[in-house]
């Protein structure tokens, strides 16, 4: 079992980190791997970059208990959740999040599991660095409904 | 002394992201805190949104809890990254 958490203002290199990862596996047939990437489109105006805002060791210390969720959950060989903070451009990768089966079903929805939990759980706090300002932004009501599919069914 | 943390939008109302200063002897329970709160920064009821959520030492509590000399509480508005 591999697993890999980090919550860093360091850049993510997608590319790096999916190498990384699949060098670690042994048995697994099924890789899953999620980049978010900040968008331009704002609601009203141009995105030039987010700020992200943590609480250590709380941000972590959630994290590692979803881990342990889907980890329960799926019989992964791996897992890995990358996430960043402080100033983010535009095109620049905010989150990065893997997941390595024996079959591809339980990679993607254990990937898709964890993606909800960051979204509307994990201890962050993001704000939109806009042509027209700058504005705080919380989970839509979409988030929430995505990540109430998780208590709905325990088995898919 | 206490650190007080105010995250995400919660510092635009502030106009600072902590301070660190004596809780007044009134403030015994959570709930205190948000009224507390509300006054200092004349916050229009930002502190009092049921979302808004307070930490003590860094952990979630309810408004009920009793404060005891805390190092440190927390004014956590709705959370999400990604």
């Amino acid at each position: 079992m591999s697993v890999h958490v980090n919550i860093s203002d360091q850049a993510i290199s997608t590319p790096e980190l999916l190498k990384d990862f699949e060098s670690r596996l042994t048995s697994s047939g099924g890789v899953v791997s999620f980049s978010g990437v900040v968008r331009p489109d704002g609601k009203d105006s141009r995105v030039l970059g987010l700020f992200l805002q943590s609480y250590s060791p709380m941000t972590e210390n959630g994290i590692e208990t979803a881990v342990g969720q889907a980890l329960n959950r799926w019989p992964l060989e791996a897992l890995a959740v990358h996430h960043r903070t402080g100033e983010i451009r535009t095109g620049e990768t905010i989150v990065f999040v893997a997941t390595a089966s024996k079959h591809r079903r339980a990679a993607f929805e254990a990937a898709d599991f964890l993606m909800d939990y960051l979204k509307t759980e994990a201890v962050f706090w993001k704000k939109e660095i806009t042509e027209a300002g700058d504005f705080w932004i919380e989970p839509r009501e979409q988030d929430y409904q995505d990540n109430q599919r998780w208590q709905q069914s325990e088995t898919n | 002394m206490t650190d007080i943390l105010y995250f995400g939008r919660l510092s635009d109302v502030t106009g600072k992201p902590s301070e660190n200063i004596e809780l007044p002897s009134d403030v015994s329970h959570a709930r205190d805190l948000r009224t507390w709160a509300e006054a200092r920064f004349e916050a229009e009821g930002v502190f009092l949104e049921p979302t808004v959520r307070i930490a003590v030492n860094g952990e979630i509590v309810d408004d009920a809890h009793p404060l005891a000399n805390p190092n440190e509480i927390a004014f956590m508005p709705p959370v999400g990254g990604g």
